[in-house]
């Protein structure tokens, strides 16, 4: 029935505002908001603690807390239908369904007196109000399919009796259940040692090709974006700094913040330079400078920064950033860049 | 029986801008093991986990000596080995030729001066309701005799502005803090004693990125300043690397390959170290499907049961009966500039015979 064409996004974000209510005054988690996910394709999310990108995966889910969490405005709309005026139990049914979520901690996400088989099969059993046997043996082919070794023999087992690395597949194995459309994974494999970070963030590549999923890659690794990413979306003190295709992100960064970012982190393959740290910290989400978020760490800050907000604008095809002075920073480098 | 290729082993017979400075610490064949019990009244041992076994190394004056590997390679217990917090069942630590397992009372007293560490999580490590002062301030209370001449409280402002800390917020608690900030007060209190030597555990791991790259940079210019020695224990490969002058890699308790970080990271000779290195995402998308890989199947085993010979020939695809029979010594190998602990060490990234799972694309060279 929902035949529609792949031009349609499957999921778009308009001006979403979320806000926390506090002792310390009301802190602006996610403040104007704009993504779009089509299928097939991979978003990422990019921030450092506190820039709110779980948050934006929690009220995409449905699951923030609230309060103190409070949806102060925009919209959600899945397939063309806002998720957030839609009725309780209807988007209760698309969750799961439709909508699927795997959090980084995978020990504390999932019940640790239940079997893990019986957690899968729950998904068979609470939507498509399957038997239990036939949830069982449903739940088994799951955990083949993410490759869990001896799935029949283990289905019954515990969570705490799989390592950090089967458990993630566990949890990857209930999200993906029902063949949701969209998956938001968040830091699915930041508590996981490198190598078996390589399986997983694999497995969740080829389960997105199978099923042509949506997938939206909550991270702080910029490494892990360069490798999956289609689509990404940088975030700071609630707000996209700058959004493009993957490539235009790493060769032509636009905003201040984005170039400091990548300037920062220690390359495997990297020479020993000294690293470009950015100053100070990020502000306190109850307290935003009136300007730029950006501007009391950012070199190049203007009084205009200080005062005026920079809206996120479009410098190039599909690339954009909130910086008063983007393309001047794209220009610089192309000078640098065309003798040599 | 002996090992005398370890015992010699200085690593790095490359280019080491160390090679010549004195040896400030000095690990020989160190030993953990925990006991694994049974039964609740009468405790039988029903095994041990291997936590440190048979570990050598030097660390020179000035350096910073890496220590990768991943969780539960035993790159923690090594930690608190070399700080005595835990005894070793076998080994030998001397700290500037004096034999620092055998040191008791004022004597250890006066070497674990020397030798001070750096926590993973500035959140749990500083007591909340002891003020920055104070906590900086806590080693002369228990070293009286370094009771610093210009008196505590001037001393621990110096240290503030050394780490890069405003020196007015001496009255300030741990919450008023941010995790950077905070991880610069543990620095602080370990530089309090004047030590030779700097135990990092972790110690960027619970940072941003922004903020990690402010805490390394200062580790680095506190090294050049104050002459220290790091050694520095990481699970992340791109941080060691920045920050390590030789590097080791552990695996099950063991060192699987000990050398300049040049040598690591330009021609690892270890299966295992090729496989982790290559598992490491690079920031480039460019390289996308253009870098090789090898992803190695299964999880590490478990360390209260390792397998027979070479720890990692479970998971590795040039295993052979060697592997099997005899445990790989960490010494020099013929066409390999580092030591490795491998019977097929090589540093090209022979992936020959690998499993299925191990994709491989040249086009990286």
């Amino acid at each position: 029935m929902t035949n529609s064409s792949t031009a349609e996004p499957l999921l778009e974000v308009r001006d979403l505002q979320v806000e926390f209510r506090t002792k310390a005054g009301t802190a602006q988690a996610v403040n104007g908001l704009n993504v779009t996910l089509h299928a097939g394709e991979t978003l990422a999310i990019l921030g450092e603690s506190g820039s709110g990108k779980s948050v934006t995966a929690q009220a995409i889910m449905g699951i923030l807390d609230m309060p103190p969490g409070h949806i102060a405005g925009g919209e959600i709309r899945y397939r063309g239908e806002d998720l957030l005026q839609m009725p309780d139990e209807r988007r209760r049914r698309l969750r799961g369904m439709n909508i699927s979520m795997i959090f980084q901690d995978a020990l504390s996400s999932l019940n640790p007196v239940l079997p893990v088989g019986w957690q899968i099969g729950e998904m068979f059993r609470v939507h498509r109000g399957v038997k239990r046997r036939e949830a069982r043996q449903k739940a088994v082919e799951m955990m083949e399919r993410v490759g869990i070794p001896a799935a029949e023999k283990r289905a019954g087992d515990f969570p705490h009796q799989f390592s950090g690395g089967m458990r993630q597949r566990i949890m990857i194995a209930m999200a993906i259940a029902l063949d949701p459309d969209v998956l938001i994974a968040d830091e699915p494999t930041t508590a996981l040692d490198v190598t078996v970070q390589a399986q997983v963030m694999r497995l969740l590549k080829q389960l997105q090709e199978e099923f042509n999923m949506g997938l939206i890659l909550i991270t702080h690794d910029l490494g892990v974006v360069a490798d999956v990413a289609d689509k990404i979306a940088v975030m700071y003190a609630g707000r996209v700094m700058e959004a493009s295709d993957v490539y235009s992100i790493y060769s032509s960064a636009a905003h201040p913040y984005t170039r400091g970012l990548l300037a920062s982190i220690p390359r495997v393959d990297g020479a020993d330079e000294r690293l470009d740290a950015i100053p100070g910290l990020p502000p306190a989400l109850t307290d935003m400078p009136p300007g730029c978020p950006f501007s009391p760490r950012c070199a190049f800050a203007t009084d205009r920064c200080r005062t005026e907000r920079p809206e996120l604008r479009e410098i190039a095809a599909g690339h954009t950033a909130a910086c008063h002075y983007a393309e001047d920073f794209i220009t610089a480098e192309e000078d640098q860049h065309e003798p040599a | 029986m002996s090992l005398p290729e370890t015992t010699s082993a200085a690593a790095g017979r490359g280019e080491d801008p160390f090679a010549d400075a004195e040896v400030v610490l000095d690990v020989q064949n160190l030993v953990k093991h925990f006991p694994l019990t049974q039964g609740i009244v009468f405790q039988r041992r029903v095994g041990a986990v291997q936590a440190v076994d048979d570990v050598s190394f030097q660390l020179r004056r000035g350096e910073t000596l890496g220590i990768v590997g991943e969780s539960g390679c035993g790159k923690s217990t090594l930690a608190k080995l070399l700080m005595r917090l835990e005894d070793p069942d076998a080994g030998a630590v001397s700290f500037r030729g004096e034999d620092f397992l055998a040191a008791k009372g004022e004597h250890l007293r006066r070497l674990r001066r020397k030798i001070q560490i750096i926590f993973q999580d500035p959140y749990t490590s500083l007591n909340p309701r002891m003020s920055v002062g104070d906590i900086i301030a806590e080693p002369f209370s228990l070293h009286p005799e370094e009771k610093p001449a210009q008196g505590v409280r001037n001393r621990v402002k110096e240290l503030l502005a050394l780490v890069g800390l405003n020196p007015d917020h001496i009255n300030r608690y741990p919450h008023q803090f941010s995790g950077g900030q905070r991880q610069r007060i543990g620095i602080a209190r370990g530089l309090a004693l004047n030590p030779d030597v700097i135990i990092c555990d972790e110690p960027v791991s619970a940072l941003d990125v922004s903020v990690q790259a402010q805490v390394m940079n200062l580790l680095d210019d506190l090294q050049q300043q104050l002459g220290l020695s790091y050694i520095f224990i990481a699970h992340d490969l791109s941080v060691v690397r920045h920050i390590a002058d030789r590097v080791g890699v552990m695996y099950l308790g063991r060192l699987a390959e000990l050398g300049t970080e040049e040598e690591i990271y330009r021609e690892p000779s270890h299966p295992y170290t090729q496989a982790l290195l290559s598992a490491v995402p690079v920031p480039d998308p460019t390289l996308r499907g253009q870098r090789e890989q090898i992803v190695l199947a299964g999880d590490p085993p478990n360390p209260a049961d390792p397998p027979s010979g070479c720890r990692f020939r479970t998971r590795c695809w040039k295993a052979t009966d060697i592997c099997t029979t005899q445990e790989p010594q960490l010494v020099s190998r013929p066409g390999v500039s580092q030591l490795s602990a491998c019977h097929h060490a090589a540093p090209d990234w022979e992936v020959e015979g690998a499993p299925d799972d191990a994709r491989r694309n040249d086009d990286s060279a």
